[in-house]
């Protein structure tokens, strides 16, 4: 049976890890190789790096990342953060990365996901959106971290989306992030009815029943999470275990 | 030397790299020269290689004409029909079919008799993700590769063999599939092994082991 994945996030600014594994005995763990071989040994699934470099003259410190991550990481690994063109994609595929993730740059430009798609495979094209809740009951794709309403309803969005040929949703719920306090279950299961393609739930996770909701009620087919890893709540072990134990499928 | 074909359908890199690190465990631990491994779309290059890798990813159609027009067919087929090992990794398996419903006006190299089918249902396309490979049968390749074990796939295709002993593994996505063809020198894999952590890597050193008996074959 198809397992559901578990995807810890890591956020890197100029080629060092940000937000990552605390409380462990990495030889230098502002390294994000390091970080990544970690992950890989305690079998996660697939990892994420996102660049959050504000300026852009440091995209060849993040190639340099990518590459050197795929020469140690035999899982898929996907990169986002500053990608606005197809050229930027192919430096970061070209240089090992599996999957790529546009979030503004495919609001501002929707062919983009097209573009992309044609180039290189819909299975490297993760569009990653931001809804937030609005008073309106809407829920507005927001950009610049949740700081930007564009009027774009995620309903519609990730239908736009998936049609333009990605290959991938990236959902992170604005008003969730970074609270701990559960994902928007509500709106994950919505997009991931939505449409056809796999849904990567984002956002909220505190505790391993957040997995398990998001995967179950949320019905999204990974989770992405930070910090409940990287300060080593649990481990992703015990995440697997747990979800194992309520019958969710899990690669062990 | 273990040729990876290139012919511009996607990134070769993580390929390679898992090869070079499978074939430096293998060699490394009985103190052999690892095989090098090289990323070619010349002809004369794959034809010479002690064995062949045909990876990709991307569409049927314009996979099969990049490798009619860079001339690598016939290299190819002749690896193929060889003693030489073959190893298809995702595209590069559902190549070796006759035809493909996502192409249906291209031919394969029909290497393999059967063809490839898009996956329907109330399933998500791609089928992406971590998914178990059932049933290995003795192939070396799948040397030590148990039942249920898991293996990293992106596909929205599926390659479905007429003679249905050349199956190696099965995987049920909404159909039980063929996720894997084995039969004398050849192996083709629909997952990825360069993706597929721990057991990838075995499959990957089963292969490099595969050449170097093929290669010098110890009686």
């Amino acid at each position: 049976m198809l397992a559901k994945r578990i995807i810890p996030c890591l956020d890197v600014d100029q080629g060092r890890v940000v937000k990552g594994i605390n409380f462990v005995d990495l030889v230098d763990a502002g390294d994000p190789v390091e970080q990544a071989a970690y992950y890989d040994a305690e079998e996660a699934d697939e990892l994420v790096f996102l660049d959050i470099t504000a300026s852009s003259d440091h995209r060849d410190t993040m190639v340099d990342v990518v590459r050197r991550t795929a020469e140690q990481v035999f899982i898929p690994f996907t990169v986002g953060g500053g990608i606005r063109t197809v050229d930027d994609m192919r430096l970061m595929l070209e240089a090992g990365a599996d999957k790529v993730s546009i979030n503004t740059s495919a609001l501002q430009n929707p062919s983009l996901i097209e573009e992309g798609a044609r180039r290189f495979g819909s299975q490297c094209i993760v569009v990653a959106m931001d809804p937030k809740r609005m008073a309106d009951g809407t829920w507005d794709v927001h950009t610049h971290g949740g700081r930007t309403p564009t009027g774009i309803d995620v309903r519609d969005w990730c239908r736009k989306a998936e049609g333009l040929g990605a290959g991938e949703i990236l959902l992170t719920v604005m008003d969730k992030d970074g609270t701990q306090s559960g994902y928007d279950i509500e709106i994950t299961r919505t997009v991931s009815e939505s449409v056809s393609i796999p849904v990567i739930a984002s956002g909220g996770a505190g505790n391993l029943e957040h997995l398990h909701e998001a995967l179950e009620g949320g019905k999204a087919d990974a989770v992405l999470a930070a910090s409940i890893f990287h300060f080593r709540t649990y481990t992703i072990r015990q995440a697997k275990d747990y979800l194992l134990e309520r019958g969710v499928p899990m690669r062990t | 030397m273990i040729a990876v074909i290139d012919y511009g359908a996607g990134n070769l890199a993580s390929v390679r790299k898992g090869l070079e690190v499978a074939a430096q465990r293998v060699c490394g631990a009985v103190g052999e020269l690892a095989p090098a491994v090289t990323v070619t779309s010349d002809p004369d290059v794959v034809g010479q290689a002690a064995s062949v890798v045909l990876p990709g990813v991307g569409s049927f159609g314009d996979a099969a004409e990049q490798l009619r027009s860079r001339k690598l067919e016939r290299p190819i087929a002749e690896a193929f029909m060889s003693d030489r090992p073959f190893l298809g990794i995702c595209l590069g398996l559902q190549l070796l079919f006759e035809t493909s419903e996502e192409s249906p006006d291209a031919r394969g190299l029909a290497l393999v008799a059967g063809s490839v089918k898009r996956f329907e249902g109330d399933i998500k396309i791609p089928h992406m993700g971590w998914n178990q490979i059932e049933g290995p049968k003795g192939h070396p390749v799948l040397s030590g590769v148990d039942s249920g074990a898991y293996a990293y796939f992106v596909h929205s295709y599926y390659a479905a063999p007429s003679d249905e002993s050349v199956v190696a593994t099965e995987t049920e996505y909404g159909v039980r599939f063929c996720s894997s063809v084995g039969f004398g020198n050849v192996f083709a894999c629909q997952f990825h092994p360069e993706k597929s952590q721990k057991i990838g890597l075995r499959i990957l050193e089963n292969f490099v082991r595969f050449t170097i008996n093929a290669a010098h074959p110890r009686d």
